[in-house]
């Protein structure tokens, strides 16, 4: 590899650049250099200064704390959920509060809770593991967060003021049509999608460009972490998946506002092509919560069996597959609609089949904890857990693409069991795991390892006891959505014991907050790799200073902190007066040329906001989107205005020159 | 999994198409139970088991691609048993089909018993007869919203959607009464929308038919009559229909033979005198949300009113 190459380059004449001048680049001149770093990427002090946060680390935790607290919240009524239907004939909830609250739960856990969350570990982990300083578009970033914000706090907001959606997450017209329910609350649940979705596309976009274009030399494509492939794919796959339920949400928004009839049979309209949209998205959408989970499970399973992941090309193509075949299978929801039989064939063999990347990467899993020694710290344990958890919710997901044997459990408890199992076991348990591995990264301290195991056990226990038994309630009869039954159903046990379940999971959710609070202020110092893992984001300081890296890492290896040599290069040549970053070739990952990154900026804020009252104001009139784009403009002239060419701004970065001094050595290519 | 609940449960086959089903279930659950048991055995092998050192990567290379192939070939297994089993669950010989025009409203179901001769059709509403032996043909659709058919003793579900008609086969080989409800979420009352089938004899069945297919009899006393015009002058025809009166609406279930069922308010309350009443004067305290609305009857004319609707076997 060229970059690592330690001949001398040749001076083939070119004007010399600004980049490489020695005099404050190099790791020798490091101490004045990192201050000045620290100074130029650290944000703006004061509440303004909140608000102009672009930082993806800052970001990326204010992501994961909301999502968190949506997730909260969002427990709570379900908790609310399983006191109603402890017993037949009960009078917690009446039918209005309960449909509200089935709605707002699935509709959060999803969109406000599982995608996100994963995204904001992405945005906080990416740019670390290919060693950039900061994630792509940061002010996109920080819109990208304002808007996941608000539309947060207006769901739940619409839901206190008693007009939450009632109409189920998956809001099949015509019953959330303007004739079946008037008021506002499929309108909330609507602009709710729009609100969630283009937060998701912005942050994807962003991942995407981080990925294939920030990465340290080194980092050829078959180098990337599988955290970072597993973020990559999946970002691809919010690009392909969230336009078709941002159309059709949209659609529906103008059935009740303006008058179309897209949905409306009696005019034409076809309330199943609302079905083809939903799903086309929706069953994508188990993916995109799922295969950023897989990405935490092959880091953590590497590092805690000591060894590199087995079989990474079979892991990627599995991602990449999974990928494709993802929006093969969105009809095997819509088998009770009544389809042909070749139909029916078609997407079974399609729904079965993706099982087949699924199990590949399962077996790999297991045979590199089988190639190494297994450690059993807290977030292995996890992952453990979510071998045998999720196990169970893909068995009963291949019975599901049965399309008989799906006519009989399709929409009833069984399938609550079932995506419970492959939702809480495919992401909350990887993402608990995440948070006790990288906590140390994010906060500098350990969470306590006892409370860790009472909340692994007590988790697990619970979660099985509440969702063990639907299996069985779903086969005897029992349909989702409903908010009571009658005695002589027999459904009482089994619902009495997943209430307690639900309650012990209540009390492990509990414990996990204690463990979080009490480690921010009192865990152990973690240092800058407290795990000995492999990748480039325990290279730096816990947590990492505004830049990152002092000088980025270059790598030479997938595993770098395991495989380096001791003289391994770092990237030097970038200024630390400015916020210069290195751009890298897609394939190679060989420096392509420096440009700067954005300061802080208020305006992606008041960008935020301007569209916020747009999307809301568009719930109650049309008009909303014409006056709404007045100030829209304005903050996005803000947000754009041109500044005047410098002598920053994107530079071609010299490749004919060396590029990669030795540590301590002067680089000889850049001066002339 | 007692009897208790065995009348609404996909794994008390009553007729053929749930028994296929069923012999799927049992083949899926124990290939699954086969495989949870094996991959956890590895996992679990994984961490606990003490070996000298690492397995090699060419022994984990094979032993990976023998799982995939084990995968696939499972997989191809279970393939085959689904479209079997969707072929065995679709054919259905269509000779001597009892058929039934089956609507959703919100929240009840509206049946219409098809018959070559005009006069032969009928409407009821929520409770289902059908010959044992005998297959059935039920076209489903909907006024309003999607509901969903599904009463797993005996098949599968099938989504009634507006705007479209579909066909869904069953037959009942066991005679009992066979519970099933809504499956699919149509508002505030999707909880309460039940649905009773009587799987009886040949006899019975014809008993019944013939029954329900004569307009109401004349009220066989002073009461019941005069009971009827309390109905007539109320609010009740807006909605219902008593065949052989003046009263033919839609909007509500066909009340012609309402004392001949079980329940009321799509499974929702025992049909008794007591209850009857109830629902008369106040629908929303046992279902809220439900189209019918509340009524104000006086005392004695109440009792008369409901003389008159028992009468109607």
């Amino acid at each position: 590899m060229s970059l690592l190459d330690r001949t001398p380059a040749q001076a083939e004449g070119e004007r010399p650049e600004p980049p490489l001048d020695a005099s404050h680049a190099l790791p020798s001149a490091s101490e004045a250099s990192a201050e000045r770093l620290e100074r130029v990427w650290a944000e703006k002090p004061g509440f303004v200064g909140w608000l102009s946060v672009v930082n993806h680390r800052s970001i990326g935790l204010r992501y994961i704390v909301t999502a968190f607290v949506f997730f909260l919240i969002t427990g709570v009524m379900a908790a609310l959920m399983r006191i109603q239907l402890a017993r037949p004939e009960n009078n917690f909830l009446g039918p209005d509060a309960y449909n509200q609250i089935f709605t707002t739960h699935g509709t959060a856990m999803m969109f406000l809770f599982a995608v996100p969350v994963m995204e904001a570990f992405g945005i906080y982990l990416v740019p670390l593991m290919v060693g950039a300083r900061n994630i792509a578009f940061p002010r996109l970033n920080a819109f990208s967060y304002w808007m996941f914000l608000f539309g947060g706090i207006f769901l739940f907001t619409m839901f206190a003021l008693n007009t939450g959606p009632d109409v189920g997450w998956f809001a099949y017209p015509p019953l959330s049509g303007p004739a079946y329910t008037p008021g506002k609350r499929a309108d909330v649940w609507a602009q709710l999608i729009t609100f969630s979705e283009l937060a998701a596309l912005a942050v994807s976009v962003e991942i995407i460009v981080t990925a294939f274009k920030l990465r340290t030399p080194g980092m050829s494509l078959d180098r990337i972490p599988l955290f970072v492939w597993a973020q990559v794919v999946t970002a691809f796959m919010v690009l392909v998946a969230m336009p078709a339920v941002m159309f059709a949400s949209t659609a529906l928004i103008l059935d009740r506002l303006v008058g179309t009839h897209f949905f409306n049979p009696a005019e034409g309209g076809d309330p199943l092509l609302w079905q083809h949209l939903f799903w086309f998205f929706g069953h994508p959408e188990v993916y995109i919560i799922f295969l950023p989970a897989t990405g935490i499970v092959s880091t953590i399973v590497s590092t805690f069996s000591r060894r590199p992941a087995f079989g990474y090309i079979a892991l990627v193509l599995a991602l990449v597959s999974t990928g494709f075949m993802g929006f093969g299978l969105w009809v095997h929801h819509m088998f009770a609609t009544g389809l042909p039989q070749l139909g029916e064939s078609f997407f079974t063999a399609a729904s079965i089949m993706i099982a087949i990347p699924a199990g590949l990467q399962f077996f790999c899993w297991i045979a590199t904890m089988w190639g190494g020694r297994v450690e059993l710290k807290i977030p292995m344990l996890w992952v453990l857990g979510f071998l045998v958890v999720f196990l169970i919710g893909g068995l009963t997901g291949v019975m599901l693409a049965a399309v008989p044997l799906d006519l009989q459990v399709h929409d009833t408890f069984f399938v609550v069991a079932h995506f419970h199992y492959v939702l809480i076991g495919g992401a909350l348990f990887p993402l608990f795991g995440a948070v006790y591995y990288w906590f140390p990264k994010m906060t500098g301290r350990m969470l306590c390892e006892r409370l860790g195991v009472w909340n692994f056990w007590l988790f697990t226990i619970g979660f099985n006891l509440t969702f063990f038994p639907m299996h069985i309630l779903g086969l005897h009869g029992m349909p989702r959505r409903i908010y009571t039954y009658q005695a002589d159903t027999g459904w009482g046990d089994l619902n009495m014991l997943a209430t307690a379940g639900a309650m012990v999971i209540g009390l492990s959710v509990v414990v996990f907050l204690v463990n979080v609070v009490t480690s921010l202020r009192a865990g152990a110092l973690a240092g800058d790799n407290p795990w000995n893992a492999s990748t480039l984001e325990w290279a730096t300081s816990s947590p990492p200073p505004n830049s990152n890296f002092i000088n980025a890492p270059t790598v030479s290896g997938r595993d770098p902190l395991w495989e380096n040599p001791p003289d391994q290069p770092v990237v030097v040549g970038l200024r630390d007066d400015v916020r210069d970053v290195l751009v890298t070739y897609l394939l190679d990952a060989e420096p392509d040329h420096r440009t700067e990154f954005p300061e802080p900026s208020i305006w992606p804020f008041f960008s935020a906001l301007a569209t916020t009252g747009l999307f809301i104001g568009s719930i109650f009139t049309p008009w909303a989107v014409v006056i709404g784009a007045v100030p829209l403009f304005v903050a996005l002239t803000g947000w754009f205005w041109p500044k005047k060419p410098g002598e920053t701004g994107t530079q071609r970065w010299p490749i004919r020159h060396r590029t990669l001094p030795l540590p301590g050595e002067a680089p000889t290519g850049g001066t002339a | 999994m007692g009897d208790a609940s065995s009348f609404q449960s996909a794994l008390a086959a009553a007729g053929p198409q749930a028994a296929h089903i069923e012999r799927l279930w049992w083949l899926m659950f124990w290939v699954a139970s086969g495989v949870f048991t094996i991959v956890t055995a590895f996992v679990l092998g994984a961490v606990f088991l003490k070996r000298r050192e690492p397995i090699r990567d060419d022994a984990l290379r094979v032993g990976v691609t023998l799982g995939i192939a084990a995968t696939v070939l499972t997989l191809f297994v279970l393939l085959v048993a689904s479209v079997w089993t969707g072929r065995a669950v679709a054919s259905l010989g269509a000779e001597s089909a009892v058929t039934i025009n089956l609507t959703g409203r919100q929240w009840w179901w509206d049946a219409e018993y098809v018959d070559s001769a005009p006069s032969g059709r009928f409407h009821t509403a929520n409770e289902l007869h059908i010959p044992v032996g005998r297959p059935i043909v039920l076209n489903v659709t909907s006024h309003d919203v999607i509901h969903s058919f599904w009463v797993p003793n005996l098949h599968g579900k099938r989504d009634l959607i507006p705007g479209y008609t579909s066909s869904i086969w069953l037959q009942a080989d066991t005679p009992g009464v066979y519970h099933g409800q809504c499956a699919e979420f149509c508002g505030l009352e999707h909880a309460r929308m039940l649905l009773r089938v009587t799987a009886e004899s040949a006899a019975e069945y014809e008993n019944w038919r013939s029954n329900q297919v004569r307009a109401a009899a004349e009220p066989p006393g002073d009461a019941e009559r005069r009971g009827r015009d309390v109905f007539l002058h109320a609010t009740c025809t807006q909605c219902h229909t008593i065949r052989g009166t003046i009263a033919g609406a839609t909007m509500g279930p066909d009340l012609t033979h309402v004392a001949s069922r079980g329940t009321l308010g799509a499974g929702t309350l025992p049909n008794t005198r007591g209850h009857l009443a109830g629902w008369v004067l106040d629908a929303q305290s046992a279902k809220p949300g439900s189209q019918m609305p509340p009524n104000s009857v006086a005392g004695g004319d109440l009792q008369m009113l409901l003389a008159y609707l028992e009468s109607l076997k």
